[in-house]
Parts: structure tokens; C-alpha cells; sequence
């Protein structure tokens, strides 16, 4: 059985040009100015924005171990809302994804939600503990294909550890994926070292404890020749870091978070832990640096860190609160209204740190093509023109811990394609029978 | 007031209305019978997650001088050990119809987060929270300055001119952090003195200047030297490097004592390390307040809750 063929009309380009998009078997058939063939489903696309489908790098999906916060369906579901098609699904679920066979059970789950694609991120260390490699190369050659590792939550903070790590996933065009924290300065911190957290009296999280990891890891990937993707990079001094070690030749790729391109620490004088995430929200110095970041291609990608925590792990004191905001449903808003609206990059950017760069940071073959003839058909369609009152309505996973509640955002996902499926139409969540059973057919065809 | 979270949020009339209301708390406190009906039927809780004996029975005796029930929750050995939550907690209190909760908790703005939350109705006194205040410390030091500069002429006014070096553990000091917000409201100027690792990077924008040198700060003759309470572990964590060498650069010792003028006020927020902070010479000499703060912590504390839980509420 092959998908119905869908047309969509009149739709704006990430290059500016209007044109319609025609699906067949979840490839793009066409681009242009076309004809529905006879029983096509359009979709009605005037005035919206096409991207390709979005991806994002740095997913928290929680299942296995923490279904409480969010299962793979449900962060999926979250992923469509926010018209991504494509997740990245961070290792640090329980137990550990260090193994061949639990990344090949998360990329399972992932096929049987159909609301996104979902590709594994291994464990760098076993159990996140630090201490020994997982098992790199099994990962990688399994059915899960994994090249990015990481051991996301905690940093590889051991220097040897780190180089032989980086060293090792030479063998099969493998990246790690480090969270910047030096244990040892950051221990019990809460909040950005600064005056704010003086004054809360809230332990301080310095921004050399990021910038010094970054900065033994670019050498240390220079060393030995490796790459190196940096997590959700928050200071400016690791701008600096970055620009540096990219200048130098080195092969460094860095993400940063929507959150971190809008909010800054003054939010927590309210002692509302929505606003309590690792690394935490920064100076408007360095918000304007992170922004400068992206905008000059120092800052390769947009990543979430979507982070979902059950409501009495944020309803409670400040320091005992756990890190973390959901983001999925808000990126892309967030994105338009810190870079685009402020005419810092235009969509054509967009489509390249929400998609195409962070399918390549991840070898992930497929994902984040361009919308052309032969590409798959992941497709997100935005309204930019339309402003929100982000509401919990907003939020289609299980938990609600977002900081963008009450806040007026820019832009809408009004349609998203996973390979060519509708998963997302007039703004609201298709039902799952109908997508998932929509996506197997697709993916046993190709 | 419907709360007393923070020093931050009171006025210079604010600051000195509590004052003259804990003058007279003070003034009822030398009559034959000290009991006031004033809280008659109101029921203050203190909710103690930390234990801090002293600060709860000062909170009690206030409370109880007031005539107003007292429920002691305090966290060890009941269900808040236990893993409750304080969201649970509040609702129990909200329950049982406190009408003020009084809170000691080991996490920064826990006060904060339960006076926003909704949980409760009741009006919420930060009896102190993590590293970040301890409001009726610094009401009770401010009470006491006063009635030791200005005497019986005290009602109505501030501390002008006056300079109070706060020395030693700022970093992870509530008492300091409350002190230097009433004291500027008040008029007052402060130095931190302390170990540079001990005092924060950044005070961007505060009513502090710092200073690392004790002596140097003596010399300039300040109306009140307060010396707080240095934990030994923090040597641990690499703070300074012994007891013996804090004491000696940072501790006033005889010999400091010694070069104080006769009218210079020495505080401390107890409980004291005798021989490590404050010798025992000074802890005890005509300077020292550390009996009266004692004392002025009741009266101040009284005139917190009468404020809170008598007249109209304002919001
Ligand atoms: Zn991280």
C-alpha cells in the first residue's frame, strides 16, 4: 500500500521563492508550480513558511526508566507539535543507553511512534559513570547506526577518558557530544555565578567551568584529530573558545538552546524553578554572544535539551528542584523571535541550524535534506506571521515544566511531514494509528 | 506586612516603623505581667526543616508573649524527614488554619516559594532560608544599634552615619546578607571583611565595600564591628587554610579588643566559637551585645508578628 500522494500549495521557500511541494511514497516529487494528480490531499499553504523538517540534536526522551516525565511517544508527539521530524534521543535514560541492544530498543520505539524519527546518542562512558568507555564500536554497528556519543548530565571530565574516547569513534566517523561542566567548580550550583545568585544566595555555576572544558577539548580534539560537538553552549567566553578552535582548523561543532538565546538569570529571582536548567540561563551579555554566535556560524546548530521533569520534581524550593525545561514545542518560535524577527538570520539560516547541520553533526543520512526533488519528505510549514500566548494547550508531551508559559511568542507550526505522513495538520496532532500505521507503510516501501 | 521574606523589600519607614513597634514590645517586656492579648485566637507555626533552637524558642517566646497559640513543626523525626514535600506540608498548615508560618529551611528562597505558591493562606516570616536571609537577625542587630547609640531617644530614627564592618563568612551568610540591606535603608554603611574566598566576586550595585584586612578596617574606627559565625569544615573546601591562621587575621582577639574605642559595639549573631572569631575577652567585654541581642531578638520578633497578624492585610 503506498501513502496517498499530497500536494502542497503556494508555499514560501526557505530561499524566498514561492512554490508548491508534491509527495509521493514520502519523497519529494516535485518543486514548483504544479498540478494536484487526482485524489492528492492539499495542503493549503499560502502565507506559510516550508523548512525542512526540523531536527533536533539534543532530545531528553526519558523512556526507558522515567516514564513519569515522558515516553518516547510523547516526546515524539512533542518533537511534531514543534515541527521537527527528527530527534536525537539523549543516553541518559535508566537503564544507560551504553549498549548495542538498548539503542537498538530506543530506535525501536522511536519506529513505533512514527511521530519522529528517532536516532539513538550513545553512553560515552558505561552508566554515565565516567569510568570506562561504553561500547563504542558496538553501538556504531548496530542496527541503530550510532555516531554521536555522549554522556550527556554529567561531563566526561576526565581528561585521559575524554582523549581516548575522542581517539576511539575515529574508526567510524563518530563525534562526542560533551556536556561543558568541571565538576569539581560547579559543585552544588544552582544558578550563574554572578550577583543575582549573591544576592538569592543560591551556589554559583561559573562560566570557566564551562569554557574550561571546552577549551581542553578543542585542544585535545586537535590533538588527536578527532571531532567534537560542544552541548548547549551558554557564555560568551565559549563563543570565543569556539571561534578560536574553528579558526584553528579544528573540527568543532557546537549547539546552542533556544533558552539560552532568550532567557536570562534575572529570572530567578522569583525562585520559580521553571527557570532552574544545566548550564544555567546567563548574563544578557552573554545571550547577546551565544546570539552572535549562531548568527556568524561560530555556533553551528539550535538544540533543545528538551527536559522533561514530572511536576513535584519543579514544584518545590529552588535548590531542590531538578534542572531542565521542555523545548520542543517552543523552538522554533523561540528561534524566529531571538534571530529572525531581530533580522540576526533569515529563514534560509533557520532551515540550516534546525536541520540540515545537525543531520550532519549526526551522519544521520536522510534527515535534514533539502526540499527537493528525491529528498524525503520530512516538511515543516510555519505561520510567522502568527503571535501566542504559550499556554500548557501549547504542550503536547507529558510534563509542563516550560519556561515560555504566559509569554507571547512569534510563529506557529501549522503542518509537519514525516516522511511525507502528516503528523501534524491545521496546527493540531494527527492520532497515532494513523500515523504510525502511514509511516510503516512508507518506510517498508523505501 | 504579609510577609517578611527578605530586608530587601522594606522601605527606611517600613525599617523604622518595626523598630518603634519592637521599642514598645520592649516596654511591655519590664512590666509585672508581660503577656499581651493582642494575638489572642491567631496561630503562628514554626516550621523548622533546619534545627536552630535558639531562633525557634525566640520566635515561641514572641508568639506566645503575644498570646497566640504556637504549633512547633519541626522537621526531624516527622513526616517532613520523611521525604513530604513542602507543598504537602503548607496544605497540612493551610488545614489546620495558621495564620502564620514561620520557616527555617536549608534551601535558598523556600520562604519565597511558599509565600507565591498558593498553597497557603497564611503570612509567611523568613525565620531564615539556605545562604540567603535571615530578616528578624538583622531587624534584632538593627534594634540593638540603635538602642545602644541613640539610647531612650531611639523611636523614629535611623542609623546615619554610622559604619558596621561585618566580618567574616559573607559567601554563605544569611545574617550579612539581610544586615546590609536594612542597615543602607537605615543609613548605614557597610564593610564586608573577610578572606577573599569568602567574599562574593560579584556586588555589583550593593550598599558594601569589601575589605580583606581587619586591622585596616579597625583603624577607620567603625561604630560596630559584628563578627560571624566561620564553620571549621570550610577549611575543608579550601576556604583558608587553618582555624589558627583565620583567627589570627580575621579574628578579633584581645588585641583587637584592646584597640577598639570605649563606644565601638561588638556583635555577634551567636552561636559564637569562643578563641576562633571572637576571643572570649571580647564575646564578653562592656562592647558586646550578645546577651542583648538575645533579648532585643524577642522584642523585634514580637513586633514582626503583630504586624503581620494584627490590623488589615494589605493585599
Ligand atoms: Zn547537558
Amino acid at each position: 500500500m503506498s501513502t496517498p500522494t499530497l500536494l502542497i500549495r503556494g508555499a514560501t521557500l526557505p530561499d524566498g521563492a514561492r512554490a508548491d511541494i508534491a509527495v509521493v511514497d514520502g519523497v519529494i516529487a516535485g518543486v514548483g508550480t504544479l498540478d494536484a494528480s487526482p485524489g492528492a490531499m492539499i495542503i493549503d499553504a499560502d502565507g506559510l513558511q516550508a523548512l525542512p523538517g526540523l531536527v533536533d540534536l539534543h532530545t531528553h526522551l526519558r523512556e526507558p526508566g522515567h516514564e513519569d516525565s515522558e515516553t518516547v511517544l510523547t516526546g515524539t508527539r512533542a518533537a511534531a507539535a514543534g515541527g521537527f521530524t527528527t530527534v536525537f534521543a539523549m543516553a541518559n535514560t535508566s537503564p544507560v543507553a551504553d549498549t548495542a541492544g538498548l539503542v537498538e530498543q530506543e530506535l525501536a520505539l522511536g519506529e513505533a511512534s512514527g511521530y519522529a524519527t528517532v536516532q539513538p546518542i550513545g553512553a560515552v562512558t558505561a552508566g554515565l559513570a565516567g569510568e570506562r568507555l561504553a561500547e563504542l564500536g558496538a553501538m556504531a554497528s548496530s542496527r541503530a547506526r550510532v555516531r554521536l556519543f555522549s554522556d550527556d548530565g554529567v561531563c566526561v571530565s576526565d581528561p585521559l577518558l575524554m582523549r581516548r574516547a575522542l581517539e576511539y569513534v575515529k574508526a567510524f566517523d563518530g563525534a562526542i557530544a560533551q556536556h561543558a561542566q568541571e565538576p569539581r567548580l560547579t559543585v552544588g550550583a544552582q544558578m550563574n555565578e554572578g550577583e543575582v545568585a549573591t544576592r538569592l544566595g543560591l551556589a554559583g555555576w561559573p562560566a570557566v567551568a564551562e569554557e574550561a572544558i571546552i577549551a581542553r577539548d578543542v585542544l585535545l580534539t586537535e590533538h588527536v584529530g578527532s571531532r567534537l560537538h560542544v552541548c548547549h553552549v551558554s557564555t560568551a567566553g565559549s563563543v570565543e573558545i569556539i571561534r578560536w578552535a574553528k579558526a584553528r582548523g579544528i573540527d568543532v561543532t557546537a549547539e546552542v538552546t533556544p533558552h539560552h538565546l532568550l532567557l536570562t538569570e534575572d529570572l530567578a529571582e522569583s525562585y520559580d524553578a521553571r527557570f532552574k536548567v544545566n548550564p544555567p540561563l546567563r548574563s544578557a551579555e552573554d545571550v547577546e554572544a551565544v546570539r552572535a554566535g549562531l548568527a556568524d556560524g561560530t555556533i553551528d546548530i539550535v538544540a533543545t535539551d528538551h527536559a522533561p521533569h514530572p511536576e513535584q520534581h519543579k514544584d518545590c524550593a529552588w535548590p531542590e528542584a531538578a534542572n531542565g525545561m521542555v523545548g520542543l514545542e517552543s523552538a522554533l518560535s523561540v528561534v524566529q523571535a531571538t534571530m529572525v524577527d531581530t533580522g540576526l538570520i533569515g529563514w534560509a539560516d533557520v532551515a540550516r541550524v534546525l536541520s540540515t547541520a545537525p543531520a550532519r553533526i549526526g551522519r544521520l543520512a536522510g534527515a535534514g535534506a533539502p526540499l527537493a526533488v528525491g529528498s524525503r519528505a520530512d516538511i515543516t510549514l510555519v505561520d510567522a506571521a502568527a503571535t501566542r500566548t504559550f499556554a500548557v494547550g501549547d504542550l503536547a508531551g507529558r510534563s509542563t515544566n516550560s519556561p515560555y508559559l504566559g509569554r507571547t511568542l512569534p510563529g506557529r507550526v501549522v503542518a509537519t511531514l514525516h516522511r511525507g505522513v502528516p503528523t501534524v495538520l491545521d496546527g493540531a496532532l494527527r492520532p497515532h494509528d494513523e500515523v504510525v500505521g502511514a509511516v510503516r507503510s512508507v518506510t517498508a516501501h523505501g | 506586612m504579609r510577609h517578611l521574606l527578605s530586608t530587601r523589600d522594606l522601605s527606611r519607614d517600613d525599617a523604622i516603623h518595626i523598630l518603634d513597634v519592637a521599642e514598645d514590645m520592649a516596654d511591655t517586656q519590664t512590666r509585672e505581667v508581660r503577656k499581651l492579648p493582642t494575638l489572642r485566637g491567631k496561630t503562628v507555626v514554626n516550621l523548622f526543616f533546619e534545627d536552630s533552637t535558639r531562633t525557634r524558642i525566640s520566635f515561641e517566646a514572641a508568639a506566645k508573649r503575644l498570646s497566640a497559640d504556637v504549633i512547633n513543626f519541626s522537621a526531624k523525626g516527622s513526616s517532613v524527614s520523611k521525604g513530604e514535600s513542602l507543598k504537602d506540608t503548607a496544605q497540612t498548615l493551610e488545614e489546620m488554619g495558621a495564620d502564620a508560618v514561620v520557616i527555617r529551611h536549608g534551601a535558598s528562597g523556600a520562604p519565597h516559594t511558599l509565600a507565591a505558591s498558593g498553597w497557603i493562606d497564611a503570612g509567611i516570616v523568613n525565620a531564615g532560608d539556605g545562604t540567603h536571609e535571615h530578616p528578624t537577625q538583622a531587624l534584632l542587630d538593627a534594634f540593638t544599634m540603635r538602642r545602644r547609640i541613640h539610647g531612650t531617644a531611639s523611636r523614629g530614627r535611623g542609623l546615619d552615619g554610622i559604619t558596621v564592618a561585618i566580618v567574616g563568612d559573607i559567601l554563605h551568610s544569611r545574617v550579612a546578607r539581610s544586615n546590609v540591606w536594612l542597615l543602607s535603608a537605615l543609613g548605614a554603611r557597610t564593610v564586608f571583611v573577610g578572606p577573599p574566598t569568602l567574599i562574593p566576586l560579584d556586588l555589583t550595585g550593593w550598599p558594601a565595600e569589601t575589605s580583606y584586612d581587619l586591622d585596616a578596617t579597625l583603624a577607620t574606627q567603625p561604630e560596630v564591628v559584628m563578627m560571624l559565625r566561620i564553620q571549621t569544615e570550610r577549611m575543608k573546601d579550601a576556604f583558608f587554610p587553618s582555624p589558627h591562621e583565620y583567627a589570627r587575621r580575621w579574628g578579633l582577639d584581645d588585641e583587637r579588643l584592646a584597640r577598639l574605642g570605649p563606644d565601638t559595639i561588638v556583635m555577634h549573631p551567636g552561636p559564637m566559637n569562643r578563641g576562633l572569631e571572637i576571643s572570649s575577652r571580647a564575646a564578653d567585654s562592656p562592647q558586646s551585645t550578645v546577651r542583648e541581642q538575645v533579648a532585643n531578638g524577642v522584642s523585634a520578633r514580637m513586633a514582626v508578628l503583630y504586624l503581620l497578624l494584627s490590623g488589615e492585610r494589605e493585599d
